[in-house]
């Protein structure tokens, strides 16, 4: 009896394929609520507003802050969807459907972190020239800013996706998550704001960017097999 | 056939915390065999579906599928099992065919007429195209059937199949049994609920 035409699954699917069939469904759930995609976008815009304010609204002073002011905005604006990212899977029971679908958990965990970078650090980093603007830092320093940010979002995804990982299982998981990502995330923190500040200065800030693309990669080949480890563990 | 095909538990164990669940469960399985596993509420019936698909460890024992250790074959058995939990495990902010198009790709290609086909065979087809939230306890559980259909797969482990189904449903389970064991298929299912035309029975114990 020919088994592979019998039973059609057991010929399985490419890890392409299933890469781009994830991150297609999880781009499409995130856009049937759009009110969660804007969220961490408006917290990210309100909390940069609140600095002015508590600050000082003279322009010289913002722009001295903004690269601080930015990074713990977006910071903090990316933590805000993270505890969603294996969560509502795992709630339903689709995240078992994932596991038992034959596809390494590691590429599952991949692809789950990239759709979720995707519309939350990828958006937060297409509005930040926006606040940036506002907050008087000079339209020359943005490359440097757009570079840092999307380098930190996307590092803070795969730390992020760890913790998802680790408090999937519990009940109101999305404070420890913070405790647990927040401390990881400080390198991110003075070397993304410090390569703007270095922009601002006119300094060199090759050094800063490549620590933060180092980090990135760093974290990019380690965290989906510590994520991956963390949702078996979950499941039982 | 070799006496070594389908599946087989091996004396397993698992404790949950200080409980212990399964205390040495053993069954087989055969090609066009359905394994009816009964117990009252708490005595691990959905421990040891978890068990055998690969979702939990035993502390002790194994599980073999044709032979092999299903923990060295994982991906190979994975991909010929379907496994219906006792949530339907759907996406309400999906439709029906969009559920199915992504549950069912991760594991084979997949034509959205053939998933098509599939949810009306269970019945589901006048919902193809509406957000799973909108539908009743009963609707989901028949797409979440129409899943198990789709996926093809040689071995069924269903949990609790028959919950919120109504007379006719039950009836279209029975059939889709029937129809599945003739092809040589291999079921396990876990129910209160009676279950026709069964192979064997296993009595989980508290």
């Amino acid at each position: 009896m020919n088994d592979v035409q019998a039973w059609p699954a057991e010929a399985g699917v490419g890890a392409g394929a299933a890469l781009a069939l994830i991150v297609k469904r999880d781009l499409c759930l995130s856009f049937r609520r759009p009110e969660q995609l804007l969220q961490p976008l408006v917290f990210f815009l309100i909390v940069t507003t609140l600095f002015p304010l508590g600050l000082s609204l003279e322009l010289s002073t913002l722009r001295e802050v903004s690269p601080g002011v930015l990074w713990v905005g977006a910071l903090l604006a990316s933590l805000l969807s993270l505890d969603a990212l294996f969560r509502s899977d795992a709630e339903d029971g689709t995240l078992e459907q994932l596991v038992l679908s034959g596809q390494d958990l590691t590429l599952i965990v991949i692809a789950k972190t990239l759709a979720h970078w995707l519309v939350s650090g990828a958006a937060l980093v297409l509005v930040s020239p926006l606040i940036a603007l506002a907050l008087g830092m000079p339209v020359g320093v943005f490359a440097t800013m757009l570079a840092s940010l999307a380098l930190g979002t996307l590092t803070l995804s795969w730390l992020g996706a760890i913790g998802a990982a680790l408090t999937v299982g519990l009940r109101r998981g999305n404070v420890l998550l913070s405790l647990i990502v927040l401390p990881l995330a400080m390198p991110l923190l003075i070397f993304g704001a410090g390569a703007t500040d270095r922009a601002l200065a006119d300094l060199s800030t090759s050094g800063a960017l490549y620590l933060l693309a180092s980090l990135c990669l760093f974290t990019s080949t380690l965290a989906p097999f510590a994520a991956a480890a963390a949702v078996r563990i979950a499941l039982e | 056939m070799s006496s070594a095909e389908g599946l087989a538990v091996d004396r397993v164990h698992v404790w949950r915390g200080e409980r212990h669940v399964l205390k040495g469960v053993s069954c087989t399985v055969r090609p066009g065999e359905l394994l009816h596993v009964r117990g009252p509420n708490g005595t691990g019936k959905t421990t040891l579906l978890r068990v055998i698909c690969g979702l939990l460890r035993p502390e002790q024992g194994e599980v073999r599928w044709d032979g092999a250790p299903t923990e060295r074959v994982r991906a190979s058995f994975q991909r010929s099992l379907a496994y219906a939990s006792h949530e339907p495990a759907l996406k309400g902010d999906l439709t029906a065919i969009e559920n199915l198009a992504f549950t069912v790709g991760l594991k084979r290609p997949v034509r959205r007429t053939e998933l098509e086909a599939f949810l009306r065979r269970t019945g589901a087809a006048a919902l193809l195209d509406l957000p799973v939230r909108m539908l009743s306890a009963g609707q989901r559980r028949r797409v979440a059937l129409a899943r198990v259909l789709a996926l093809e797969s040689k071995l069924w482990l269903l949990d609790e199949p028959y919950t919120n189904l109504d007379a006719g449903g039950v009836a279209l389970l029975s059939e889709l049994l029937a129809e599945h064991r003739g092809r040589g298929g291999l079921a396990l299912v876990v129910a209160h609920h009676e279950v026709p035309a069964v192979s064997d029975r296993l009595e989980l114990a508290a």
